[in-house]
């Protein structure tokens, strides 16, 4: 259901997003067609998906059995002889299991063969804690596949991204996964009618600031926004850069703010250790070395499973609180 | 589906009265917990989901009853009961489920992954066929330790699609594993029918390895302690594991938040199952037909469990939650 805000844009939601971005793809092109459990008549465990099965049936949406390997390797297998499937995933925890399909098939098909054989499908799952969905449900496991030449990852943190992101990777020939955070479902957000397609690897400056850089993915993205909002009150500018997509990583944009601020954090909600964060980190210390006044600093979850209880679960991840005092530190504002 | 085979004739005469009166309190001290469970979700007093094990306590407890405390089981996300069957207390139970320190796993895993190596019970699993290869290799270590004791692997109709079952499947029947599959058909993965998602016959999976394959009617203690108490004693002589299928249903929605079930399951058919097949009446009910004992005994001890129960939560309510040092504790063995 849309909405209009002050302006007379139109306001959906990520979810709406994400499935207006699927129905104009299927609709436009008769090769897409979806693979999951329960994404027909169920329309996902999130709701995301309702209604499509009924617009486009079940040869195009298809319910699967609970086989993440399987369903994945069918996608690779249809993509590389003409189909566009976008395999859905449930949650992203899931995607250990459709790890050699995606890593050692996937990912290496068009190299393997010289160029010969192509796989453009899409896989499509969720990221994020704090839903108290404990250790197996609640991982952010994108940067599993950012390790891994030959895939592409979008990691999305508003509508109108999602919708533009989604039909890039749905048209792309590679490769993609595709991340949402699923505490964002709900988040509305301006979605033009007309058509549009947001390149991958074309980060976006989600507010503009002199002081310091606040590198964001996804679910951060709103942290750092939030934490931006606190600093301001302290007269301290920060700029929130969105990357959109792991891989391919828009450096120069990132680059170039961290230059102009001389300051940066990295914040994603991914595991700190081996990381999202420690990637960007490195790409600023390299490219805007000498006109860094402070040290790059990473935020990202807790290097432990997500425990369930919500007193510590709320520990694991970055907060707008936390990224305000490391920013008020970075500053030497303290 | 192949049409229902005779299961071994149930030997049942051994039983005395006494016994199944102590099955029949476990399977009502389980349907209250799940009672209570949902009000502690619907009250807003559980952080997350669960997914109720009513309708399917004859199972847990037909199966647990032929067990020893020191043989293990593995379980699933729908595995309160499963637990509670291989002898978890409720208060504890309860504190896992509301992220308190005095829980199973100290908060830390919820209602998802009950662990407690004291009844033999390696865990819950939210990972659906996540423990079939964990209940395989308890079997293969009781083997190699020769203890005599047995390994059942409970997992519902969804993890057919998992291509590990097959794996450890092939492996235990080729090493003679003293390992029971014991797959609780409840009609639904999630929000589909098994007939939308599982080819062919569910026994001939096993049938194909050698693996001795039985069926049972879920709803009928009598038959499943009976056949469980054959094929663990087979495994425990060290004839090899067994494939042991268990009809049954899920009296509430696949967690509890799924209220609305109407687009994929009729009233009809819920109601049917509810009234004619509920696993307590039909215990009950021939307990007072064969003059084994009087109705009223029935609600005393319904009784006595709901207090029990209502002590239970009203602990676990207050009980504390973990100390924030906890968070970090347990990631690895120190
Ligand atoms: C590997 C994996 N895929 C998907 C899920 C999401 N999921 C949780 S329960 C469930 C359905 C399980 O059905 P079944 O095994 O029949 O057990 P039931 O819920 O009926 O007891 C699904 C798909 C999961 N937890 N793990």
């Amino acid at each position: 259901m849309s909405t209009s805000n002050s302006s007379g844009e139109r306001i959906i939601t990520f979810g709406e997003a994400v499935r207006e971005a699927l129905a104009e793809e299927l609709r436009r092109d008769e090769t897409v067609f979806m693979i999951g459990e329960d994404i027909a008549e169920a329309g996902t465990a999130f709701k995301v998906l309702t209604g499509l099965v009924d617009e486009f049936g079940p040869e195009r949406i298809m319910d699967s059995p609970i086989s993440e390997a399987g369903i994945t390797g069918i996608g690779v297998g249809a993509a590389m002889t003409g189909m566009r499937p976008v395999v859905d995933i449930m949650f992203g925890d899931f995607i250990t299991l459709t790890m050699d399909q995606m890593v050692n098939q996937a990912a290496k098909i068009h190299y393997m063969s010289g160029g010969k054989f192509k796989v453009p499908m899409v896989l499509r799952t969720t990221l994020g804690a704090t839903r108290r969905s404990a250790a197996q449900h609640s991982q952010s496991l994108h940067a599993w596949f950012s390790h891994v030449p030959g895939l592409k990852v979008v990691v999305p943190s508003t509508p109108y991204d999602a919708k533009g992101l989604m039909k890039a990777a749905i048209r792309d020939d590679n490769p993609v996964a595709f991340f949402e955070d699923k505490m964002m479902y709900q988040t509305k957000g301006h979605v033009p009618e007309e058509e549009y397609v947001i390149p991958l690897g074309v980060a976006d400056i989600k507010r503009e600031g002199t002081d310091i850089t606040l590198v964001a993915t996804s679910s951060m993205v709103y942290v750092a926004l939030d934490a931006a909002e606190m600093l301001d009150e302290i007269g301290i500018s920060a700029e929130v850069v969105d990357p959109r997509t792991t891989f391919p990583l828009d450096k120069q944009t990132i680059i170039e703010s961290a230059k102009k601020t001389s300051r940066a954090i990295v914040i994603d909600e991914g595991y700190e250790r081996y990381g999202v964060t420690a990637e960007i980190a490195s790409v600023i210390a390299d490219g805007a070395f000498y006109y860094l006044d402070a040290p790059v600093k990473r935020m990202g979850a807790m290097d432990v499973p997500i425990p369930f209880s919500p007193v510590l679960e709320d520990l694991t991840v970055p907060t707008p609180q936390s990224v305000t005092d490391m920013a008020k530190m970075l500053t030497g504002v303290v | 589906m192949a049409k229902k085979k005779q299961p071994p004739a149930p030997d049942i005469s051994s039983v005395d009265v006494e016994q199944w009166l102590h099955m029949y309190e476990q399977m009502v001290k389980i349907r209250v917990f799940e009672e209570h469970v949902n009000d502690l979700y619907r009250s807003a007093k559980m952080p997350g989901l669960a997914h109720l094990y009513i309708g399917e306590e004859a199972i847990a407890v037909g199966v647990c009853e032929a067990l020893n405390r020191d043989d293990y089981i593995t379980s699933t996300h729908r595995g309160h009961g499963h637990c509670l069957a291989k002898g978890a207390e409720v208060d504890r139970m309860f504190a896992e489920l509301l992220g308190k320190a005095d829980g199973y796993c100290r908060g830390k895993g919820g209602s998802m992954h009950i662990a407690d190596p004291d009844s033999g019970n390696l865990g819950a699993n939210a990972i659906v066929g996540g423990s079939a290869g964990i209940a395989t290799g308890a079997a293969m270590s009781i083997k190699k330790r020769n203890t005599g004791q047995v390994a059942v692997c409970f997992f519902g109709e969804g993890a057919l699609g998992q291509g590990l079952l097959y794996e450890v499947m092939n492996m235990a029947e080729l090493w003679k594993l003293p390992v029971i599959y014991v797959c609780e058909n409840n009609l639904y993965n999630e929000y589909t029918h098994y007939s939308e998602s599982t080819a062919g016959d569910f026994m001939a999976r096993a049938q194909a390895f050698g693996i001795n394959c039985v069926e049972v009617d879920g709803q009928d203690i009598r038959e499943v302690y009976s056949v469980a108490q054959q094929v663990i004693e087979r495994a425990r002589r060290g004839d090899g594991p067994t494939f042991m299928l268990c009809h049954t249903y899920r009296f509430h929605g696949h967690h509890v938040g799924d209220v609305n079930r109407s687009y994929y399951r009729s009233k009809e058919e819920e109601d049917d199952w509810k009234t004619n097949r509920d696993p307590l009446k039909t215990l009950s009910e021939w307990l007072i037909g064969q003059k084994m004992a009087e109705r009223q005994l029935f609600d005393t001890i319904e009784a006595d469990a709901r207090s029990e129960i209502e002590k239970a939560v009203e602990y676990a309510l207050n009980a504390p939650y973990p100390d924030v040092s906890e968070v970090e504790k347990h990631v690895y063995v120190e």
